[in-house]
């Protein structure tokens, strides 16, 4: 059999405090619960075992089990007793509808693959385990997935959650430089399949977002901060994008040779024609990452409005040209490719 | 799973298995194991544990549980024979699903899900809240009269007409497709299919479907089609691709985190070199140019040739001949 301190020893003797916590009407002291939980039998001594109770009564709490200190009263005065309450513990007794199974499963599995997909998983099958589940329960033909590929995901989500202060190294813009940032979160969302945290930097003395694949590094949680409130009007997505995103859209002037650019001629209007070219006239907000998907055209696509996405196209292309000027006049080495 | 389960892990799972085992009296071994997520090594050795656990050691306090014969009884636990109050990542993880889908346009189910989710926020009371601050969205740049076509195409198992833009190719194409699922991806929506005109599986991002036509011809895909395993993402490389090794500065370093690369390599001063393989090496041409010489394809250079031949004809559109000094360079 399993050895007795090993986790499979440790889980039978959880478990078997769950149950006897359970069961138990009155609140049970500490001295009868160590005659019934045959594993703590194998405590060495008075100190070990009340360490052992002690470690494992935090254990339990943390997994969410509600177990309560009472005083026993009568002939054991000062004595106090533990017990779990049957209602404070149990799921309430709720009765879904087939259809309401169906999203709820939809919703677990967004998580599947992800690192909350345990959760997801056991978070469903609670809820239907008293109920019988028929085939017809799932919705197919549809499959939205969430993906949590940032190390930095889960202790934020668990800052955000529990209301934490933290720190972390963060890496800023081009330059990459790395400092450290001393936040109280306020939210975590996805926006356009990236995570971003919302806080107040402590630091900045100002509400900022940050993105979580920026993130360098150990998330720690600043010990002893002040305890802080989420404001009430917070919305983590509108300030994510009012900071990440969209700038009021502008109008760009491109010239687009016959039969290409496709994407920029479904969302430009075209205005004429130049010989093989079309001229489009398309809406961008952000210049540089327009002048980004301008130059990926290379030849194909030439700017004539605004100067600045013209400017910054020319400085792309050029320094393409520059980088590779090494790497490209180098004689070929060995045959044909 | 790679490391091992915890004592306390364990125990949640246990305390939520033996309702739903005590609600299924006699299923069967491997299908309770394979809904369970489990082995069925490990559903038996959870049994034999729960078979030595009571709320005292007297024979009449211990749970029983029986699985000879290939089917699992569990009896006397009535203590825990309810599921234990969904803990904080579990309400998180259901209540931002179901808002994510309640999102999704021109899905049908918003009723139950508004049902779900009033039943999910009394079930879990404090939780629902902190779940709030963690938000999602899923589904930009999708109509939603393009989503439900395809959805209803999925389960009629109907053939569809696209036409869809190919930007890598900078193309726009037409073609029959045999739909198998509808995912959404990072928030950008997928169509996944059986594409005639390739003769294999291929994945379509709806946001560059022109149009997209549900035809009255069965659609059941052929045998051999397969759904792609998405768990690396949405691009697949093959063994025989080109092998390409780029160094990536400061300032593209996040090309590394948003394609598959084989192999990264960090350079002192923050800089990677990072390698991938690539059938289409014209999406890798677009990269660099837009990456403006933070990105150096260092082989082949062959690749590296044509990355400056492509550059230097856009810029002798714009009248400037790359060869000559530039004034700000």
């Amino acid at each position: 059999m399993s050895s007795p301190t090993g986790p499979a020893a440790k889980t039978e003797r959880l478990l078997n405090l769950v149950l006897c916590l359970l069961y138990t009407r009155r609140p049970l002291p500490k001295s009868k619960i160590r005659d019934i939980v045959p594993q703590y039998g194998d405590a060495a001594s008075d100190e070990a075992f009340d360490r052992m109770f002690e470690r494992d009564k935090d254990e339990l709490r943390e997994l969410g089990i509600p177990l309560v200190t009472a005083e026993i009263g009568g002939v054991w005065d000062d004595e106090v007793g533990y017990r779990i309450d049957q209602r404070e513990y149990a799921l309430p007794d709720i009765e879904f509808e087939p259809d309401e199974l169906a999203v709820l499963g939809l919703a677990s599995r967004t998580w599947a693959h992800a690192s909350l997909a345990g959760p997801a998983a056991q978070a469903l099958r609670k809820l239907k385990a008293a109920g019988i589940e028929r085939d017809g329960d799932s919705l197919i033909g549809i499959e939205p997935r969430l993906g949590t590929s940032e190390p930095a995901f889960e202790p934020v989500k668990n800052a955000v959650v529990g209301q934490q202060t933290i720190s972390f190294g963060y890496r800023t813009g081009g330059q990459g430089e790395v400092n450290t940032r001393r936040v109280q979160p306020w939210g975590l969302a996805s926006w356009h399949g990236r995570w971003y945290l919302t806080g107040f930097d402590l630091d900045r003395g100002a509400p900022r977002v940050f993105r979580l694949s920026r993130i360098d590094g150990a998330v720690s949680v600043v010990r002893k901060a002040e305890p802080y409130t989420v404001p009430a009007d917070h919305r983590a997505q509108e300030m994510i994008a009012s900071t990440v995103g969209e700038q009021e859209p502008r109008t760009s002037v491109v010239r687009v040779r016959e039969g290409r650019g496709q994407s920029l001629r479904r969302r430009g209007t075209a205005v004429g024609t130049e010989g093989e070219w079309t001229v489009l006239e398309v809406p961008f907000s952000d210049p540089y990452a327009f002048a980004d998907e301008v130059s990926g055209y290379g030849a194909d696509v030439v700017v004539s409005e605004p100067v600045e996405v013209r400017d910054l196209v020319v400085e792309r292309l050029r320094g393409a040209v520059r980088a590779h000027a090494a790497v490209a006049s180098a004689p070929t080495t060995g045959g044909a490719a | 799973m790679s490391t091992p389960e915890t004592a306390t892990a364990r125990l949640t799972r246990l305390l939520t298995m033996v309702p739903w085992l005590v609600n299924r009296q006699g299923i069967d071994t491997g299908q309770a194991a394979a809904e369970l997520g489990i082995s069925v090594d490990q559903l038996e050795a959870d049994l034999r544990l729960l078979y030595l656990c009571g709320y005292g050691q007297m024979p009449d306090e211990l749970i029983d549980a029986q699985w000879e014969n290939g089917r699992v009884f569990v009896t006397n636990a009535d203590t825990i024979a309810r599921p234990l109050r969904l803990g904080r990542d579990e309400a998180l993880t259901l209540m931002v699903g179901l808002r994510a889908l309640a999102a999704v346009p021109g899905l049908g189910e918003r009723d139950a899900i508004e049902r779900a989710m009033a039943k999910l926020e009394e079930a879990t009371g404090a939780s629902a809240e902190a779940a709030s601050r963690v938000e999602v969205a899923i589904s930009e740049g999708v109509e939603a009269g393009l989503l439900a076509d395809a959805r209803r195409a999925v389960e009629g198992h109907r053939r569809i007409h696209l036409r869809y833009l190919v930007p890598s190719r900078d193309e726009s194409t037409e073609r029959d497709v045999d739909p198998m699922r509808v995912v959404n991806i990072d928030a950008k929506w997928y169509l996944e299919g059986w594409c005639h005109r390739a003769q294999d599986t291929r994945l379509f991002r709806m946001d560059r479907i022109e149009s997209l036509e549900v035809l009255d011809v069965d659609g059941t895909p052929p045998a051999e089609a397969e759904l792609r395993d998405l768990d690396a993402g949405t691009f697949t490389p093959r063994a025989d691709d080109t092998l390409v090794t780029l160094h990536l500065g400061r300032g593209a370093a996040w090309v590394a985190d948003y394609y598959p690369v084989e192999t990264v390599e960090p350079g002192p001063d923050g800089s990677l070199t990072v390698t991938l393989r690539t059938a289409d090496t014209l999406w890798l041409r677009r990269l660099v140019w837009r990456l403006g010489g933070h990105g150096t394809v260092v082989s082949p250079p062959e690749l590296a040739r044509t990355v400056t031949d492509g550059a230097a004809a856009a810029l002798a559109a714009y009248g400037i001949d790359a060869s000559a000094p530039s004034a700000d360079g």
